[in-house]
């Protein structure tokens, strides 16, 4: 077995484990091929574990014979252990240096996780395209389920089964595929039922300098509108980013073309930039200083919390046009993997409220982001702490549950699920046991075998047990259509992510737990008045017909 | 009412500056003490009440197509847009106004021509509703160490101070006077917070006139008797809350700080807290941030971070939590000053006393504190807070500044208070509107000497007042058994915990806030739990009795919720799920092709976007005591001038 391998010294004994807001604990150190574990052997103290993948970048240093390794987390979170033994030191380090950036994925934990817990509902089973379009058959019969892209030819970041208008058939939309970055060609990605308008995504059309244009794709997204109707495109660049990428072969719908259609360009950053905020956010989070314009200087120098305004504000955007206009909208970017889906997902979430409760929430993190090809793998590489050249990570999927996060805030009552849904899904996005999020698109989880081979992180997710504590206590189904305010002043940094190692967070529990306190005795005493109340009036009825017979 | 030019103007447009489609067009009334303008046609009218004292400027605009606009900006943050028809009237809506809204006299005040309905004894006993007697016997005194030292009696020694002192028993006549000539404007070393558990006590003044040389016995032995009054520490703190450069600066002027030297068992710290002007002008600058229109994040972060409110209100609390730590943690006492000792030194004796005493995490606890080490102390509400026309470089947001740092420890602990934010935006509201007479003038002395007569004759006080209110102002969260809410607070003074409080700076900016809110949820559920509570004892006590005569006939009362089955599901603001807001830039309606216009405008009345409207004030979420200057229709109180 190649971890062995890689293992140049599995324990260590002596060592110190160092954490902000949490006592030190001494104990030994293990390495195993997927996990770091500190263990103090004493009975109440708890044991670190660690996943290697969990772990962003490490730094070493020596004072005398004693080494010091800090380990950053792609959870943000920090940890230093202090390593008697200069060599054990160096062994541990480099260790955990090869075992967290194991290249192969086959080799990744999820693949060698046995749950301990028995799988009731198999999460892989649980979110199939069939079930969905069910639903929408069930509200209209303008689209079909299209095994075009059956063997993933036509697309291979799509899944096998999509869901088009009806009146295209599949020659057509291969030849829309061609006109379309990476094959993706508009697809349907959301039916408002209240008025039947739909959004659906797409990557950029190849025009290309002589502009290029599809009859295809044209007819293609055409049949979405009713006669005389008109709709939107959403371009999530600027104009003058989708006209430079008309120089590498991209580009945007020309008028011309696409007379029915009114484009809006919006500018969320490219995935590269959102990266180098996430980088500097934390380091603003992490910065020891104490000043207060340092603080705001570097929070704002991140412009994280712009990429959230821009996200949310383009995500309302399209909903409005959906909601109020009446207007169909079709949303791309470049690749339409990334900025797009934020913006179709939150637009979900603004206008169906299914998308707000725990299981919708899954389906909708299922359906726009896992099937429609975000490529988790690549993007959840590293995390804020990467330090080595870049490849194609990015905070597009954290973004995406930050703004989630803001609409929570505002609406506190209208959400199923709480804060800590959306930071487990973070956690498990960058690293889990589970198999869900490996791969970059439905193709490669199949060659991967996944769902024989890994477990499904929604099938622990979906236990009564675990879905206990996702629950919002303050939650009442709501039906409308939620309009956040995406205004500076009500955009707050989630500080359950950024902020959650840098404080302690006794009061904000205690806090919490209280108002599921008072929830929960409410409900306990309504049910006691209730069934108080019927034995009561049953008392009464037999007494009545007591006195009646006298 | 001869400042009153144009008592009515109609066809006024109200402007909403967030949403040009909710303004209103209606009627302009100035009365004696408010402006109030009353919408046209709406059937459930709210209209707009703002009074003459809370109005801080009154600006023009250049005329536009539709007429003069005339801005009238409010000391609780709110800024009213109107646009008047003609040029003339909005001269004389604007001269009159400039003129109302700073009053030249005590005399002219809203407080006494505030004529609630009530008698004259209940007038009476809303004065007596707090005692500081009381407070200081809570607090443990007098005792064998500490006594009210009737010196000041007469506010001869001290016409800032409150009469009565507590100085340590030790202390001798001579010696006060003597520590009093020392110091500027005579405010000598006095108690301000006594620690029960350990003898430590906060004791306040203003600076010494120490020059570059000069020292005073008396002093000195003001500080030793004050150190030895805690028996169990062996030195005490002496804080001046400026920031060094501007202490060593007031040495040329014959004032200055405690040499360690001349005072025994001294610890000597300065603490850098700007001076009232920073301050202003921080907040200025704060103001003009919240009230800029569709900011992008970068500009408000910008903005906030120039503005350096946060770094002050940081400085503030760090300065509250040394003092609170000494105190509780060392047990050492500490004395705190400032120059004059009546602002900064206010701030941070009451941030400290907050942190160091749950008490002052209630309702009546914070009240209590205000009116001891503001109002008696000698806090200058009057020209702080600009009350009559003035000298402006006298105005500061000081006491804005406590009552954040208290909104910012909420955040923190959200458990630790008994009250919530609504209960701080009140106290703020009424500290600058004269509606009640608590906060008029600048010491006891002058509240006593100069209307004496009136206030307590004429005006009310607002303690009493809150108190009644008090079930809107209570946290459902409040747990006094919590650990949070044992010994000491300890915030965490990193920059990051430090937030912007909206609710304040934009509480007009109604679709700025969560469009839920929690609070006003649990709210409900803890009320609807009472009523369970009753309803239960109720059914129990029946089945007792039925238990008992079961043969008899039952008369069954119908249950208290009966028609309220679904109250826990109803009111937790679903419907306000406001409009959309203009979320493509620039623009401001999506109407791209132009024929939908009449469209969004209909939308205007759907489920979703009806909270949206201007109107609807009382609705849910804003629900914030109404006497500010929005009239809510039940409250009789905020009525127009009856005299």
């Amino acid at each position: 077995m190649e971890f062995a391998e890689l293992i140049k010294t599995p324990r260590v004994d002596g060592v110190v484990l160092r954490r902000p807001f949490m006592p030190t604990v001494e104990g030994t150190l293990c390495l195993t091929g997927h996990h770091l574990i500190l263990s103090s052997r004493q009975d109440n103290t708890e044991e670190l574990w660690l996943l290697h993948a969990n772990i962003d970048s490490t730094e070493k240093r020596f004072v005398g014979s004693l080494g010091t390794i800090i380990v950053k987390c792609k959870d943000l979170r920090v940890i230093q252990l202090d390593i008697p033994g200069m060599e054990e030191c160096l062994n541990i380090a480099s260790s955990i240096e090869a075992l967290s950036t194991l290249d192969s994925v086959s080799l990744m934990y999820p693949f060698f996780y046995r749950p301990l817990f028995e799988v009731i509902e198999d999460g892989w089973q649980s979110f199939v395209p069939e079930e969905s379009f069910k639903d929408l058959e069930s509200m209209t019969d303008e689209w079909r389920l299209s095994e075009v892209n059956k063997d993933f030819s036509v697309c291979p970041s799509y899944p096998s089964l999509l869901t088009v208008p009806r009146d295209i058939d599949d020659e057509s939309l291969c030849k829309a595929a061609s006109f379309r970055h990476g094959g993706r060609f508009p697809v349907l990605s959301y039916y408002h039922k209240k008025n039947g308008m739909v959004i659906m995504r797409a990557a950029q059309p190849l025009t290309g300098t002589n502009g290029r244009r599809c009859k295809e794709d044209e007819k293609l997204i055409n049949a979405t509108l009713c006669a005389g109707k008109r709709g939107y495109i959403i371009d999530t660049r600027t104009i003058a980013v989708a006209q430079q990428a008309k120089a590498r072969g991209g580009g945007f719908e020309q008028e011309a073309n696409y007379p029915q259609w009114r484009r809006i360009h919006k500018a969320i950053e490219r995935s590269n930039v959102l990266q180098d905020s996430l980088i500097k956010l934390v380091e603003a989070c992490n910065d020891q200083s104490h000043s207060m314009d340092r603080w705001l200087s570097k929070l704002e120098a991140s412009n994280w919390q712009s990429n959230v305004k821009e996200i949310l504000t383009t995500a309302c955007l399209a909903a409005q046009c959906i909601d109020r206009e009446g207007a169909s909208v079709l949303v791309h970017g470049t690749e339409g993997t990334d900025s797009t889906l934020q913006v179709t997902s939150l637009a979900q979430i603004i206008l169906d409220p299914a998308c707000r409760t725990i299981r919708g929430f899954e389906v909708l993190i299922e359906r726009e982001w896992l099937q429609a090809g975000h490529p988790f793998q690549q993007r959840c590489a590293q995390s804020a702490y990467s330090n080595g050249k870049l490849r194609s990570e990015a905070p597009v999927f954290l973004l995406f549950l930050d703004c989630v996060w803001q609409i929570l805030r505002q609406f506190p009552c209208s959400f199923q699920f709480n804060e800590n849904l959306l930071i487990m899904l973070f956690e498990h996005a960058y690293a889990s046991q589970f198999g869900t999020f490996l791969g970059n698109c439905v193709a490669e989880r199949g060659k991967l075998q996944l769902s024989q081979k890994t477990v499904s992180l929604w099938s622990w997710v979906n236990r009564p047990q675990e879905l206990e504590r996702f629950l919002n206590p303050l939650y009442e189904p709501n039906n409308l259509v939620i309009w956040p305010s995406v205004a500076p002043q009500s955009l707050l940094l989630w500080e359950g992510v950024f902020l959650r190692w840098n404080r302690s967070t006794k009061c904000l529990d205690e806090a919490y737990q209280e108002m599921v306190h008072i929830i929960e005795y409410n409900k306990e005493l309504q049910n006691k008045v209730n069934s108080l109340r019927r034995q009561l009036a049953q008392l009464e009825t037999e007494d009545k017909m007591v006195a009646d017979l006298k | 009412m001869e400042h009153i030019r144009m008592p009515k103007v109609e066809h006024v447009r109200l402007v909403d500056r967030s949403s040009s489609r909710r303004t209103q067009v209606g009627t302009l009334y100035l009365t004696a003490t408010h402006t109030i303008f009353v919408g046209k046609g709406s059937e459930d009218r709210n209209d707009l009440w703002v009074l003459h004292s809370l109005v801080c400027n009154v600006v023009k605009h250049k005329a536009s197509q539709s007429g003069y606009p005339l801005l009238i900006i409010c000391k609780n943050f709110q800024v009213i847009r109107f646009i008047i028809p003609q040029e003339s009237d909005c001269h004389d809506v604007y001269i009159s106004l400039s003129r109302l809204s700073r009053p030249e006299k005590y005399e002219e005040l809203y407080c006494f021509s505030f004529n609630p309905n009530v008698d004259k004894a209940e007038r009476e006993h809303s004065w007596d509703f707090l005692d500081l007697k009381a407070e200081y016997s809570r607090m443990g005194l007098p005792n064998k160490l500490w006594h009210v030292n009737p010196i000041n009696r007469e506010y001869r020694v001290c016409d800032t101070y409150p009469a009565d002192l507590f100085v340590p028993k030790s202390v001798t006549l001579p010696v006060i006077v003597g520590s009093s000539k020392f110091r500027s404007r005579g405010r000598f070393p006095t108690l301000s917070y006594y620690c029960k558990e350990n003898h430590a006590t906060i004791c306040r003044s203003s600076q010494p006139l120490s020059g570059f040389s000069a020292r005073c016995l008396e002093d000195e032995q003001m500080l030793q008797a004050i150190m030895k009054s805690n028996p169990g520490s062996r030195f005490m703190y002496v804080v001046d809350t400026r920031p060094k450069l501007n202490a060593m600066a007031n040495r040329a002027a014959g004032k200055g700080y405690e040499n360690e030297d001349n005072y025994c068992n001294i610890k000597f710290q300065f603490i850098g807290i700007e001076n009232i002007h920073v301050m202003r002008n921080s907040q200025q600058k704060l103001i003009e941030v919240s009230a800029l229109h569709s900011p992008s994040m970068g500009e408000f972060l910008t903005g906030l971070e120039n503005s350096d409110w946060l770094r002050h209100i940081k400085s503030i609390m760090e300065a509250g939590l040394f003092i609170s730590k000494a105190v509780a943690e060392e047990g050492v006492s500490v004395l705190v000053h400032c120059s004059d000792g009546w602002d900064r030194t206010a701030q941070v004796c009451s941030v400290a006393s907050v942190l160091l005493d749950p008490y002052y995490r209630t309702l009546k606890g914070l009240m209590v504190l205000i009116e001891k080490d503001w109002v008696s102390f000698g806090h200058m509400f009057s020209h702080r807070c600009g009350h009559l026309i003035g000298e402006a470089k006298e105005v500061s947001p000081v006491i804005d500044q406590f009552l954040e740092c208290v909104w910012q420890l909420m955040e923190q602990f959200p458990c630790a208070f008994e009250y919530n934010e609504k209960f701080l935006i009140s106290i703020h509201i009424h500290i600058y509107s004269c509606h009640y007479g608590n906060f008029i003038c600048n010491s006891q002395k002058e509240r006593k000497d100069l209307i004496l007569c009136i206030i307590k004759e004429k005006a009310h006080s607002v303690w009493l007042h809150l108190w009644e209110k008090k079930l809107d102002f209570m946290n459902p969260l409040f747990k006094p058994d919590q650990s949070q809410n044992q010994g000491l607070l300890r915030p965490s003074t990193a920059p990051y915990c430090f937030k912007y409080w909206r609710r304040l700076y934009n509480r007009f900016d109604r679709e700025l806030h969560p469009r839920q809110s929690e609070l006003d949820c649990l709210m409900t559920v803890k009320e609807e739990t009472q009523k369970l509570e009753e309803e239960l004892a109720l059914y129990e006590q029946k089945m007792a009795v039925l238990d008992k005569e079961r043969a008899k006939t039952l008369y069954m009362q119908k249950g208290v919720l009966d028609s309220k089955q679904a109250l826990w599901s109803l009111p937790l603001d679903t419907s306000l799920a406001n409009t959309p807001q203009d979320y493509i830039g620039g623009a401001p309606n999506l109407c791209l092709f132009g024929d939908q216009t009449k469209s969004s405008d209909a939308d205007n009345s759907d489920q979703e976007s009806g909270v949206a409207d201007f109107s609807s004030h009382s609705s849910g979420e804003e629900s914030l005591p109404s006497e500010d200057s929005v009239k809510d229709p039940d409250s009789d109180e905020t009525g127009p001038n009856r005299a």
